[in-house]
């Protein structure tokens, strides 16, 4: 089948299979490979994109409910195609150590942009609980978090100029 | 022009922006022309007879190439996964090494041992031919438990494995101990099991390999810390492909954590399918598949006793361990249990006299082989809390008690009574700056508060040493290693000054490319972004041993300090030479050559230009370009250690630990980079976390199935569990690596699980809880509860 949305800010039409997962269009078919594939019963949270500005997990999701949505990948996060310039909450990783392997970083990054989002000013609380569905086994997590939070405050501030 | 950033400070990470952006290389995210994929068919049985296997429906399903089995592998004579480590009893008699086939025969012994390899177009096509085999078994019982595998009657996995004992292992003097217990005032004794537990990086395992009849050569992509290692046992010892014509690459991993330190039968069944079908093939393996295939850690049953004086000085401690390896011997699998577990039961403390018996035993589980840690959490896990019991039954203060028989300061360097000598260390300073840090000072106060919400608080101690850097050839050799284990470094200058490193360890998270562009920073004087670490790749990286037992920093650092000061001194000759003075005079600092007490000087560009455009150049007796290469092979382990002091609150009504504090302070010797090595101290803890309260690896009984097979079943350690930790370095410096680095990759995972399990069996003691096996589980410290028969209300 046909379907037709918007991917990180650009009109696209895929033909697919209906039984197709959104990640695995993702990575097999539009070779956008930053969103991961980290477990098979939806616990791990690499896989989180952007579905109607809301976080959800790629891989629980199967294409026919991206017809006429707007996805946005870690790939588009940072903004215009080609521009060097990261999105605050990825300079807060990078400032604050918060990727070892980077395998969950995509989906972290994804699911901390929404909770920033979400809720401006977030509480070290506020965030633990917000990346309950994001499993990293390499940071302890620790500056997951004050990365989390220096990301929001830099988007929140990003917002007031 | 850049800075140069060098030993102790903390530049962003050079592979940040890549991961950050979604631009990572991980194996599963590679495609090459041609790809079909590959799919492994597993036993789901814990133990059978594999009768036979009809592939024809599959074989006919739409997009299959082919299926291969245990009797093509066996056709095409190839070799059995090789063990790297031969223990041998206390008698001299070699562990019993049964064949370990990529691809079962005969038998199939785990739930995922490997029976059969369909390769089709698309994962789709494999998946459903997969399901078209018929595969008979004759299903025999099963055996899981190490405490069942060797009573009598128990199935038995080998023929020529009587009671299916591998190796009846020990070490240190068991007379000098049986005469010290004799003597002892008190003995304290504890059973414990140490949990079974899976590694689960987040990337799960993936292959791809690829065949050019071309050139004759073979290519495998693979999630491995290690490939040479991989290319060498493949290669030589499995598949017959000559060296030359293998090349391994690893290129982005995503973590590892000992999981992907082994050679994988995957590895060699579709390196040795792709010559077959003339097509690359892909596998990634889904998390439920790595739950019954990736080795698993740890699982011991343990017997411990230490002998005490009056005064409370330990005399002699003894240790009996039954040691899981599972269905098959891993690569280090014996290793783990055995030498780097008996030799680190001297822990921190002055014991004279220690015995150790492992028996290591085969079961009907997935092989059991190195997780992070490997040994010495095990090691610290049965040390750090027998002295809480002892120190409970003798009345003496936990702290006290482990003053009263810490090795000195002074006492260093230390040989114990278990074959390591401590070069250095101050467990003391790591205690006194971590009971500060902790303010263990006001835990009553806080402990009052807890109780008065109707919780109990519990505080809990760890000062541990471990053994890692792995490690000085000759030294692993005499224990059993089949192969070295230094690390080499290649320093390449390019003609414009900038430098590319070939090194032999793997970054899979570790920050080595930040941490060993540093030191090359430093050394040569060079801008940090003028500096790349290459790694991963057999066919641009020389030879390696690869990242494991924190010895990347620590073996390969030391390889690349060498190849730079191999440089320093070429530049030097060159440089004499183009200032006209004697080679003794010139000195290089801050990136230039200059004669002594003069103002000629020449820039480090200057001299790789030079050496690149030889005209003016001793050529009759100094060859042309700028490039050196170091191996190291260290003369000891390093002995990184510390205090962790954990703090919980257990809620009698649900019996739910929840973790207030943790406080480390470490000594991982010279920090290049504090907040890479604060990262690591994190994660390590964490895991530790994990062993201490969440996370286990659970079999049934009788049919060998796998229950804690998914992420549901298994439970990881999450953001919501963790307080935000105090993490310090208390650092002596190593004597005999270059730069005085000790490894910090493990010691979180080594000291928190004691830690956290003697604060939680300190929250109970008021009940008589004594000991508390891990996982501590709000189901366990509930029934604990129960049984304790004591008004369940907080004091
Ligand atoms: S891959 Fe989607 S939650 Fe794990
Ligand atoms: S950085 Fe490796 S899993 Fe999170």
């Amino acid at each position: 089948m046909q379907i037709s949305f918007t991917l990180n800010g650009r009109p696209t039409t895929v033909e697919v299979e209906p039984a197709t997962l959104v990640a695995e269009l993702l990575r097999e078919q539009l070779s956008l490979t930053g969103t991961h594939i980290g477990c098979d019963t939806s616990q791990c949270g690499a896989c989180v994109v952007h579905l109607d500005g809301l976080p959800v997990k790629s891989c629980t999701l199967l294409v026919p409910a991206l017809d006429g949505a707007t996805l946005l990948t870690i790939e588009g996060l940072q903004g215009a195609p080609g521009s060097n310039r990261m999105h605050p909450m990825q300079e807060a990783f990078r400032e604050h150590h918060g990727l070892q392997c980077g395998f969950c970083t995509p989906g972290m990054l994804m699911t901390a942009v929404a909770l920033a989002t979400e809720k401006p000013d977030l509480t070290e609380a506020d965030v633990r609980h917000g990346l309950e569905g994001n499993i990293c086994r390499c940071t302890g997590y620790q500056n997951i978090v004050v990365s989390v939070m220096a990301g929001a405050a830099a988007m929140n501030a990003a917002k007031g100029e | 022009m850049g800075n140069v950033i060098g030993i102790g400070a903390s530049p962003k990470r050079k592979e940040d922006q890549r991961f950050l952006t979604g631009r990572g290389n991980y194996v599963s995210d590679i495609k090459r022309p041609g790809m079909t994929a590959g799919v492994f068919v597993r036993s789901p049985h814990g133990h059978a007879v594999l009768r036979g296997i009809d592939r024809s429906a599959a074989l006919a399903a739409p997009g299959v190439i082919a299926v291969l089995t245990g009797a093509d592998a066996a056709a095409d004579k190839l070799g059995s996964l090789p063990c790297g480590w031969g223990i041998s009893d206390a008698k001299g008699v070699p562990m019993k090494e049964p064949p370990f086939p990529m691809l079962a025969q005969g038998k199939v012994r785990f739930v995922g041992d490997m029976v059969a390899f369909v390769i089709a177009e698309t994962p789709e096509q494999a998946n459903a031919a997969a399901e078209l085999l018929k595969i008979d078994y004759e299903v025999l019982p099963s055996v899981v438990g190490v405490l069942e595998a060797f009573r009598p009657g128990a199935p038995q996995l080998f023929d020529d494995v009587p009671n299916n004992i591998c190796c009846d292992w020990e070490l240190g003097d068991k007379a000098a101990v049986e005469s010290a217990f004799r003597k002892a005032a008190h003995v304290a004794k504890l059973s414990l099991v140490n949990n079974r537990l899976i590694g689960n990086p987040m990337e799960p395992r993936a292959a791809i390999a690829e065949y050019e009849p071309g050139t004759d050569r073979f290519t495998l992509w693979t999630t491995s810390q290690f490939p040479h290692v991989v290319r060498f046992l493949m290669g030589a010892l499995v598949l017959n492909i000559p060296q030359h014509k293998l090349r391994v690459v690893a290129p982005d991993v995503g973590g590892g954590f000992g999981v992907k330190q082994f050679h994988y039968g995957e590895e060699a069944v579709i390196t040795w399918a792709a010559k077959r079908v003339m097509r690359p093939i892909k596998w990634v393996a889904s998390r439920s598949e790595g739950y019954v295939s990736d080795r698993h850690g740890r699982d011991h049953v343990t017997e411990a006793e230490l002998a005490l004086d009056e005064t409370g000085k330990f005399l002699a401690f003894r240790v009996n361990t039954l040691a899981n390896m599972g269905g098959y011997l891993s690569t280090f699998g014996p290793n783990i249990p055995t030498n780097l577990y008996g030799p680190l039961l001297g822990g921190v403390y002055t014991t004279p006299a220690i015995y150790c018996n492992v028996k290591v035993v085969f079961t009907n589980t997935v092989p059991v082989d190195a997780y992070r840690g490997a040994g010495r959490p095990e090691a610290t896990f049965v040390l750090e809390r027998i002295v809480d019991v002892a120190a409970s039954e003798m009345g003496i203060d936990r702290v006290e008690i482990r003053r009263r028989n810490m090795i000195p300061k002074e006492a260093y360097p230390y040989q114990t009574p278990v074959l390591v000598q401590y070069d250095s260390g101050d467990p003391m300073g790591c205690l006194d700056g971590a009971l500060v840090a902790a303010d263990v000072k006001n835990f009553g106060v806080r402990k009052s508060a807890s109780a008065s919400k109707g919780k109990f608080r519990g505080l809990g101690y760890s000062t541990y040493v471990e053994a890692c850097g792995l490690a000085p050839s000759r030294f692993a050799g005499r224990l059993g290693a089949r192969g070295g284990l230094y690390e080499s470094a290649t320093v390449r200058v390019h003609p414009t000054g900038q430098v590319t490193v070939m090194i032999g360890t793997h970054n899979h998270g570790q920050g080595h490319e930040t941490t060993f562009a540093q030191i090359v920073s430093e050394k040569l004087g060079v801008a940090f972004e003028n500096v790349d670490i290459v790694f991963g790749d057999t066919d641009r990286v020389q030879f390696g041993m690869g990242t494991y037992g924190s010895r990347s920093l620590v073996v390969g650092g030391a390889a690349l300090s060498k190849a730079t000061d191999k440089v320093v001194a070429k530049g030097k000759k060159i440089a004499a030479h183009l200032l006209e003075a004697a080679e003794v005079d010139i000195q290089f600092k801050s990136g230039k050559f200059s004669v002594a007490g003069t103002d000629r000087a020449k820039t480090f560009e200057e001299i790789a230009g030079a050496a690149y455009v030889p005209h003016d150049y001793p050529l009759e007796v100094l060859e042309p370009g700028l490039e050196e290469q170091a191996y190291y092979d260290p003369v000891n382990f390093t002995y990184p250690g510390g205090c962790h002091i954990a703090e919980v609150e257990v809620d009698p009504e649900t019996g739910t630990v929840t973790l207030v504090n943790y406080t480390a302070v470490d000594d991982v010797g010279t920090v290049i980079n504090p907040m890479i090595v604060e990262g690591q101290l994190h994660g390590g803890i964490v895991q530790g976390v994990g062993q201490a309260l969440f996370e286990n690896a659970v079999y049934d009984e009788s049919s060998g199935q796998l229950l804690s097979g998914s992420l549901m079943d298994y439970c990881m350690p999450r953001a919501d569990h963790m307080p935000m930790m105090k993490v310090a370095t208390h650092s002596t410096l190593c004597t005999h690596t270059p730069m005085g680095v000790k490894g910090c990759g493990e010691v979180g995972t080594i000291g928190s699980p004691a830690a956290v399990i003697n604060a939680v069996v300190d929250a109970l003691s008021h009940l008589g809880v004594t000991h508390v096996d891990m996982p501590a589980t709000p189901n366990r410290i509930w029934r604990l509860l129960q049984n304790a028969s004591l008004p369940v209300a907080a004091e």
